[in-house]
Order: C-alpha cells, then structure tokens, then sequence
C-alpha cells in the first residue's frame, strides 16, 4: 500500500472515458503533417521559392508573430515553419484539458471522493492522469516524426519535431497539474492553464519578431524571450537546420519540476478544496442580482473579465511592436505582395497589412470568447440549475437571451478593449493617437460580424442537439479558425475556404470595409440565433 | 373542491425508453398530496412536465387551470419548486440564492425569510460550493416556503436533512396547508408521508398504480394480529382472507385481508378472547406490498447471480 497504490485502474478508466476525445485530438493535430506537406510541396517546390518566400517573412513581424522565426530553406524546415507552433498549442490545450478533467473535475464532481474512499492511494489520480496525457502525447509525437519520415524527411528533424511537440504537450500537462491544485474548480483551472499556453505563444511570438534577421537575409535568430516559452523550446531545436537536442533538457527540467511541485501540493491539501480558502459573502442579494440578466452577468463575468485582460495585454504587445515593424520594414516594399497575400490583405501599405493580420487574431480571441460563453447556458441546463430558474416566472426566452445578451456585448467589449489598446500604444509609441485609437478601434470592430456567426452557430445548436452543442460549437470555431484564416496558407480552395465566417471579414484597414458581407455575416447570425431561441423554447430541458 | 393538479394518461418517452406509460395524478386544491414510487418509477419525469420543463407526448395535463408548458411561466409565479438534488451556483452564497429564486418567483416576504432562515438554522453568508447537501436542499425549503404561493412542488425535499430538520420541514407544509395553499410531496420517507398527507399515489413503471386516502389504500392491504384465547383455536387457516397463520394451541399471529376484518373477529370470539393486538398496515408495508413481486423478482435474479 502506497500513495501511488490503484493507479493503475485509474489510467485504465482513464482511457476508457477519453477512448474517443484522445484520438480525436491526436489524428487531428498530425493531419497538420500531410495537409502542410502537400502545401509546401505545391507552392514552394525549390530552395529558391522557399528563400524568397522566407525573405518576405522575415521582414513582416506579424507573420513571426503567428509562426516562428525561419531556421532555413531546406523543405523540412519549411514544414516547420508552417506547423510546428501550431501543433505545440494543439499538443498544449490537448494535455491541460485532459489533465483537468482526471484531476479537478473528479473533485468538483465529487467522483474522487468515491473513488479516494477505495483502495486508491493519495497520488493516484493525479499520477494516473499524468500517465495517460504522457502516453498520449508520446503517441502523437510518433506519429508526427512518422508521417514526416513517411514524407522522406530527415529521420533526425523528424524525430525531433515530434519529441519537441510531445514535450510542449508536457510542459503544458505539468503546469495543468499545479493549476488543479491550486483552483477548486474544473474551469479555473482550465483557464489558468489555457492563459499559460497563450502566454507561452505571445512570448514566443515576440522573441521570434524582436530577432535578429540572419546576414543569409531570410533565416533569423530570436531575441530572449522566445526562450521563456515552452513553445519557443520546440521552435529552438531547429529540426532539419541543426537538430539542438540538447534544448529538449529545458521541457524535461520543467516537466519533473512542475510534476513534483504537483505532487507536493497534492500532499498537502485537502481532497475537494483548493489552495485559495473560501471566504463568506453577503448574506442578502443586491438587487443587480435579481434578474435573469443579473444572474447571467454574475455568473459570466468572471470569464469576461480574464478575457479582457488577455485582450488589453495583446494589443498592448502589438500596438507597441508596430513601431518596429515599421522601423525593420523602412523602405523594403519589394516584398509587399508576397507579404499581403500571406497577411490576407490586398493594399499596399504594409502596416495596414500587419494590423490586418492583428485584428483577424483579435476576431478569432472574440470568437473564442462568445462560444465559451454560450457554453453556460448548456452547463446551466446539465447541471439542473436551470431546472430551478425555469421553474421560476423565468421564461425560457428570458432566460437564454439574457446569457447571450452577455455574451454578444462581452465579445463587443473585446473587440473594443483589443482595438482601442492596440492604438493607443501604437499611437503613442508613433504619432496621431487619435487617429491610430479610432481607425483601430472601428478596424477590431469590423471582425464582430463573423464572432457573432459562430455566436448563432453556437445557440442554435444548443436549441437543436443540447448533449452535443457543445462539441458542436468548438468544432465550428476550430473549422472556421483553420480553414478561414489558414486556408490560403494551406492552399484550400476558395469553396472549402467560403464556409468560414472568417473569409469574408474585409481586411481591415489594409482593405477597405465593404459593407455587403458584414451585413451578410449579421444577418446569417440573426438568423442562427432566432432559431436557436425558438428551438430551445419548444424543446425538453436535456440533463 | 376543485383540482390543482390533474393529470390524465400521460406518456413520456426518452428514444426507446416510456418514462411515462398513462400515468393518471390528482390533487385537489388545499390538499397535501403524497407522491410515491420507486427508483426510476417516472416521480421526477412528471414534475418536469408538470413544471413545463419537459414536453408531454399524450395525455391532457392540466395545472392550476393553466397548461403546463403553454402557460409555463403565468403558472411558475404561483408555484414553488424544489428539486431533490439542488444545484446551486458555487460562487453565489445561499442567501443570495434564496433571493433570486424569490425575485425570480416575483416577490419574497423578506419576514418569513428572515424566520425560516433561523429555524432551518442556515449560515446564509457561506458560498453554496461549501454547503453540504442538507445544506443546499435547506437553501431550496427556505427559498420555496418564503415564498407566496398557491402550489408547492417538493421532489422528495427532505433528502439529506437532519431529523431536527425533517421536524421543522413538517411544520412548515402544516402552515402553508393551514393557509390553504396545495401541496404535491415526492418523498421515500412513510413516516413524512403518513404524518402530512391527506392523500397519495404509488406509481410504477409511469403507471399509477394506486390512489386514494391513506384510510381508503389500508382497506385494500392487511391487518397483522397475534391474539390468544382460552379455548385452543381451530380452523383458522379455512376462514377467507387470513395469511401466513401460525397456530399454537390458544396462541396465534396471522394477517388478514382488511375487508374480512369484521368477519374474522367474530369467529375469533367463539375461542373467548383474551388479549388482541392488531397492527394496521403502515404505508411501507403498503408500499412493499406493491413492490413485493418486484422484490421477489430482484430477489430471485440476485440469488441466480451469485450461483
């Protein structure tokens, strides 16, 4: 009998409960191999294509921003160039998710506590839940340094590539250990470790656009930052220009550290509570509480607020780079088109095309944002609290329009707080704050047609398949996410790339907004949404 | 007297499976109305519908004059719901939640809040995720009682509490139907049953399977009696209606069928009586009698199993 005693059913439930969510996630994120080969072999097939793509790149701090900083011409190289950041945040939300739901999701429900009251020792759950994001990310790993074997890439950068991204898996794993020690409850816990991946993208997309460019003209060394980032880690091995094994020392070093600060926790709490002790709160409502709208508000506001502070840090990061961009692109305007056609954009200026790029990461935050909060209303009704309030004078159009009344002025709010935060940095790290805070505020403001797509997506299948809304909706995201602001990267077809709400947001300010398809996107929302309403109000509360 | 709640023939189905198979419930208005049934016996399928919350799929439902899924939320101020597993918000602290529910309910005596807070001995300042279950099934009693209502739908809402609590619980359902006010109580607990209700139905299988006042359902079970008597008694076994006797000379213990009562007395008298006990037959033997052949079935499945 030790601590770690029944850890082994415990991974065996385990797998038995992600037998489906597991594989999804990982034959998802290695069709990135397949999908980004055929792309760059279609598009880029010589050194030359590449080398003259890769200047471009270089010299558009956005692009460094998204992807990573170019270590060489080489077709393997260039695959990274296209996959490996976003698989390392794949790889990362994969693991923290699913740590999460074996560790402080049990104790939320209460399962640990049956299950903790059986043979099963004090670390059990925790190094079950570890085993299997381990195994996951190893076999996903496998399969990414298989598939780009199977490509006739290098068997060492191919190797490298998937051992980097299953350590940013378990870097991020590690770190969704500690948050379900400290949060006490499921979606705390999640969010601070999703808030880390995102802060591990942002540095690292910072180090790779403050880096140096290389005398080669198109490779570039990142600056410091990039290497306080557990996504940087997977970008410094430089698979197929190098291969810097030793660098995969810095996820081991921190995945056994953060695993035995896990551990150390665990020993020392209580099972169910947090490390943040409850305090009392008021003994009577305030009247803001009492209404269908007050509750919604209560309840969400807290992601709100977590989402506006991500969103005011961003635009100050890029309101603050843009002066460098502008400084490292000087008068280099051969590259404008290569540039403006990866950006998206279709004008000339070359900062507009930058801000472009920006404010289609600030649509795609929004979007997050809305879908996640149109997510309570499903969490409410399963969990039978809206039971309760609807077996009040509550009606259900009352109550469901109140949760999206939140959660389409939340996305507003941070478009506003993105675009707003982005100029006024911009503006007062350059000139004409006035003018970069208005033109940015309305340009971050022009994505909300196609968040509030997704929005009616979202509600509409909460009206009509409430068990599977919720996977419904993040699928749409994900879709809309890859094929509306990758697919012309990935080379889709216009029709794949047109079912994304995404594509027929105007670039701006590098294009001018057209009116037609934001009213387009609008009125396709309204309609989702009406019908989502009207769905719900005729159907069986679902638990 | 007229019907806070009728319910005629309903049906419910989930895919494959009939929740609900013509299930038939009436409760007349002022009347505290028992509701029970086993695990899974469709209880809580029929509040659902009764709250307009699920959609029936046949049968003619109808609650305080309105229909229950067309007239949902005219019907929800009049009405007080608790549910036998209460999800509160982890964040929000029970005091507030007891004032949204009556906000959302239209209105709560803040008086009778304030009273009942204190006899259920609530800590209205602690965050609901602290609460223990009794403690957020009182959070629910207290948001329901301090309201104004004419119906109150309690889905066996004295799970987890204390029987300090269960006492206090008691007393307040005797207030609101001294008021009036119509009750409809699910409940496992007889003694709760036996002590508030003027009538009950058992249901099984989304069938009704009984209905009537306590009095009426005994007459259809049996009456335990040992008796002894000076003269050895004889053929016992041969009257109609007597179970399970055994006999020792002048002593015997058997039941008999409630309606052969009287008859069976008098030819006991012939032995010349000494001492009679009778026991009449509690809710839970009722109950039991009911489920008895489901039992018996579980019973025999079990012993299968373990051979």
């Amino acid at each position: 009998m030790s601590s770690f005693t029944g850890t082994g059913r415990l991974v065996r439930l385990a797998i038995r409960r992600d037998r489906i969510q597991l594989p999804l996630w990982i034959l998802g994120t290695a069709l990135f191999v397949p999908i980004v080969v055929a792309s760059v072999r279609d598009r880029f097939p010589t050194d030359a294509d590449r080398i003259e793509i890769l200047r471009s790149a270089v010299a558009s701090p956005a692009l460094l921003v998204l992807r990573m900083a170019p270590t060489g011409a080489s077709e393997g190289a260039m695959i990274m160039f296209s996959l490996l950041t976003y698989a390392a945040v794949l790889a990362g939300f994969m693991s923290t998710l699913a740590v999460v739901r074996h560790t402080r999701q049990n104790e939320e429900t209460g399962r640990s506590e049956m299950v903790g009251a059986t043979v099963v020792g004090r670390h059990a759950g925790l190094t079950a839940a570890l085993i299997v994001v381990a195994g996951a990310n190893i076999v996903l790993g496998g399969l990414v340094a298989l598939a780009l074997i199977g490509y006739d890439q290098p068997v060492a950068g191919s190797v490298g590539a998937g051992a980097g991204i299953a350590g940013a898996g378990l870097v991020f794993a590690g770190i969704a250990a500690i948050a379900a020690q400290i949060a006490q409850t499921s979606r705390a816990a999640n969010g601070i470790a999703a808030a880390v991946v995102g802060v591990a993208y942002v540095l690292r997309g910072l180090g790779d656009a403050l880096g140096q460019v290389q005398p080669d003209g198109y490779t570039v060394v990142s600056a410091w930052p990039t290497w306080l980032s557990p996504i940087g880690w997977v970008t410094e091995m430089r698979q197929y220009e190098g291969d810097r094994w030793w660098v995969l020392l810095l996820p081991l070093v921190t995945v056994v550290a953060s695993v035995a600060v896990a551990f150390a926790l665990t020993a020392r709490r209580d099972v169910g509570m947090g490390m943040i002790q409850p305090r009392p709160g008021p003994a009577q409502a305030t009247p803001a509480l009492l209404s269908p709208l007050g509750l919604a508000w209560r309840l969400q506001r807290g992601t709100l607020f977590g989402w506006g502070v991500a969103m005011v840090v961003y635009g100050v990061a890029v309101g603050s780079l843009s002066q460098t961009v502008e400084d490292a692109l000087g008068d280099n305007q051969g590259s404008v088109d290569t540039i403006n056609k990866l950006a998206g954009g279709s004008n000339v200026d070359l900062m507009d095309a930058f801000f472009a790029a920006m404010m289609a990461i600030y649509g795609a935050m929004a979007a997050a944002y809305v879908v996640q909060a149109l997510m309570r209303p499903r969490a409410e009704e399963s969990s039978g609290a809206a039971e309760a309030v609807l077996a009040t004078g509550t009606g259900r159009l009352t109550w469901l329009a109140s949760h999206v009344a939140v959660a389409v002025g939340g996305a507003v709010l941070l478009l506003v707080l993105a675009g707003a935060s982005t100029g006024l940095v911009a503006g007062l790290t350059g000139s004409d704050v006035g003018g970069n805070l208005v033109d940015l505020t309305g340009a971050a403001l022009v994505q909300l047609p196609a968040t509030l797509t997704l929005a009616g997506f979202a509600i509409a299948a909460f009206g009509l398949l409430p068990r599977l809304s919720v996977g419904l909706a993040w699928a749409a995201f994900t879709v809309s996410l890859i094929v509306g602001q990758l697919g012309e990267l990935l080379g889709l077809p216009q029709a794949v790339r047109d079912i994304s709400p995404f594509t027929h947001v105007p670039a701006v300010p590098a294009a001018s907004a057209t009116a037609l398809p934001l009213i387009a996107l609008t009125a396709v929302a309204l309609a989702l949404g009406a019908a989502g309403l009207a769905l719900f109000r005729r159907r069986d509360i679902a638990l | 007297m007229t019907s806070a709640i009728s319910v005629s023939g309903l049906v419910k189905t989930f895919g494959q499976t009939r929740a609900l198979d013509g299930l038939d419930l009436s409760v007349d208005t002022g009347e505290v109305h028992g509701f029970l049934g086993p695990n899974g016996s469709g209880k809580s399928t029929t509040i659902r519908v009764l709250l307009g919350l699920l959609r029936a799929d046949a049968g003619d439902v109808s609650l305080l004059g309105g229909h229950p899924w067309r007239d949902a939320v005219a019907l929800h101020r009049r009405l007080a719901y608790v549910p036998g597993d209460v999800n509160l918000w982890p964040n929000l602290t029970g005091g507030e939640a007891i004032d949204l529910f009556g906000s959302l309910r239209g209105g709560l005596d803040k008086r009778r809040r304030t009273e009942l807070i204190e006899r259920f001995q609530l800590d209205p300042s602690k965050k609901a995720r602290t609460y223990s279950k009794g403690n957020r099934q009182k959070v629910a009693v207290v948001a329901a009682f301090a309201s104004d209502v004419e119906l109150y739908i309690l889905d066996e809402p004295t799970s987890g509490l204390d029987p300090l609590m269960e006492a206090v619980f008691q007393e307040c359902v005797r207030e609101v139907k001294h008021q009036g006010r119509t009750v409809l109580l699910s409940s496992h607990i007889f003694s709760e049953v036996e002590a508030l209700c003027d009538r009950v139905s058992i249901i099984r299988q989304g069938k009704t399977v009984e209905a009537g006042t306590l009095a009426q359902l005994r007459h259809l079970t049996r009456t335990s009696i040992s008796v002894e008597t000076a003269h050895p008694i004889t053929g016992l076994q041969e009257q109609t209606g007597v179970h399970d006797a055994q006999v020792d000379q002048t002593r015997a213990k058997f039941d008999v069928d409630s309606h052969e009562l009287d008859h069976l007395l008098r030819y006991l008298t012939r032995f010349e009586v000494r001492t009679l006990t009778s026991a009449p037959p509690s809710l839970e033997e009722l109950f039991m009698r009911h489920y008895g052949d489901e039992l018996r079935e579980n019973g025999l499945k079990a012993e299968a199993t373990a051979r």
